[in-house]
């Protein structure tokens, strides 16, 4: 009798120490959540229809170059997801922040949707302008491997029996993943076969206004969207882990 | 430094015995010699100028065999347990695995590519080019091995997702290192090589403390 309440207390113990920021996290997730989705598609909109219907045409590619307003967005944050979730990764290993670590898993599969949108739309404007569907590119090539370590980083999640240990071991491998991050940036310059080399850097912009305003306003929206998916995420795996905790706590009072 | 070149000694000499460690992949880079011909069909021209890729897709995919026994059999044992114990660092550990992977998996590789490049007729001038590369691209492959045994330890059967980790990892090597006609490139391959090994032994050490559990 003795032995289940010293289980017990722990589990508590550990819950109000695990849970004490998540729950005001929760709070603030469930406030921000709604609002982040609802500007994210109607900046999305606003950006697709400026961009699809009233900005003009390229001069050399015509019509083709709408795609753009899609692709170039969901590269960024495919990009920043990226970087994102390595330095929560980094954060969960140096404060082992639990929400941190959680966040590596809520931000990888939103990531590779971003990643793998990236490549299908890319490889749908490629088809017309390049006359092919896939070239093994530079650019192509790293962003395929960022896809990738997104796939690697939720499988390793998964493969652990204990999910504690699993957030870690994905962590680690997001960490050394940020390798492929600068070869995407500068694939273009290093290998300038096919894929053109940034037209918007911080020194300016070589994109006129017309066509810049929407892509700018879909990347708003690419970015809440972005946002308020992992804020989703973050949310059903808290309460996840809440359940699982709940039924631990059940367990140890059962047995 | 004493304590690292016995763990690499030790390490070394647990792997000759383990003839899966160092046989099979070394079986197994010559198998993907002589099967792509063929596959590819036996035009020496055209195999003379596959030769590069195909020993460096050959070699990466030798390097994955030995990831799944690369801790995983200290760990059943204790001895990971034991040695940590005993205060030795894991990424020391790490460290001294990644040594005697990159000897006990490099040179074998390097005595068996000149059999490799003859079965494809590839000219030994191209082989001498191809060299340097591949002793860097050893030292690169090592360190992904170590780091992905590392983060698959104590995990159910990770044999196929080790592939999926280290894949993407590896391209920067097999792009730079099998173009060693191009200039720069041989460095380049060096430097990713360089990269890899010198982030593995923190992240693998790191892995292997969450790993022991």
């Amino acid at each position: 009798m003795a032995a289940h309440e010293i289980t017990d207390r722990t589990l508590s113990a550990r819950d109000i120490h695990a849970l004490a920021n998540p729950l005001r996290f929760t709070r603030l997730a469930t406030l921000l959540t709604p609002w982040l989705l609802v500007l994210g598609i109607g900046l999305l909109a606003v950006g697709l229809v400026k961009g699809l219907f009233l900005a003009p045409p390229d001069y050399l590619q015509g019509e083709v170059v709408r795609i753009l307003y899609v692709h170039v967005p969901a590269a960024w944050f495919a990009l920043g997801g990226y970087l994102g979730m390595a330095i929560a990764a980094l954060a969960a290993l140096v404060w082992r922040h639990p929400l941190a670590a959680l966040s590596v898993r809520a931000i990888a599969p939103v990531g590779a949707m971003f990643a793998a949108i990236c490549l299908i739309t890319g490889s749908i404007w490629g088809r017309p302008t390049w006359g092919t569907w896939w070239v093994w590119d530079g650019r192509l090539t790293s962003m395929l491997m960022l896809f990738l370590l997104y796939l690697g980083v939720i499988a390793l999640v998964h493969l652990h029996e204990d999910r504690a240990r699993g957030l870690k071991m994905a962590g680690y491998l997001a960490i050394v993943g940020t390798i492929n991050l600068p070869i995407i940036k500068f694939s273009v310059e290093w290998w300038n076969t096919l894929h053109q080399p940034a037209s918007i850097r911080l020194s300016g912009s070589s994109i006129h206004s017309e066509m810049l305003m929407p892509l700018l306003l879909s990347a708003l929206g690419f970015l809440f969207l972005f946002a308020g998916l992992v804020l989703v995420r973050m949310r059903t795996l808290i309460a996840e882990q809440r359940l699982e905790m709940r039924a631990l706590r059940r367990a140890a009072r059962a047995g | 430094m004493k304590l690292l070149w016995r763990l690499v000694r030790r390490d070394l000499s647990l792997m000759a015995g383990r003839l899966g460690e160092w046989l099979m992949p070394l079986a197994f880079f010559l198998l993907v010699a002589m099967l792509l011909p063929f596959a590819i069909g036996p035009e020496p021209v055209l195999l003379a100028r596959l030769a590069p890729g195909i020993l460096w897709v050959g070699a990466l995919l030798a390097s994955l065999m030995p990831v799944n026994t690369l801790f995983a059999t200290d760990s059943a044992d204790g001895t990971l347990d034991q040695l940590m114990v005993r205060g030795i660092a894991a990424e020391t550990l790490a460290a001294a695995r990644l040594l005697a992977l990159w000897i006990g998996f490099g040179v074998p590789l390097l005595l068996a590519a000149p059999l490799a490049a003859a079965l494809l007729g590839m000219p030994f001038d191209v082989l001498w080019l191809l060299v340097p590369g591949l002793v860097a691209g050893a030292l690169g492959l090592a360190a992904l091995g170590v780091l992905a045994a590392a983060v698959t330890l104590g995990a159910r059967g990770g044999g196929g997702l080790v592939a999926l980790l280290v894949v993407p990892l590896a391209i920067p090597l097999l792009l730079f290192g099998s173009r060693p006609e191009q200039p720069g490139s041989v460095g380049l391959a060096v430097a990713s090589a360089l990269l890899l090994a010198a982030v593995t032994p923190f992240a693998a050490g790191a892995a292997l403390r969450v790993g022991r559990g």
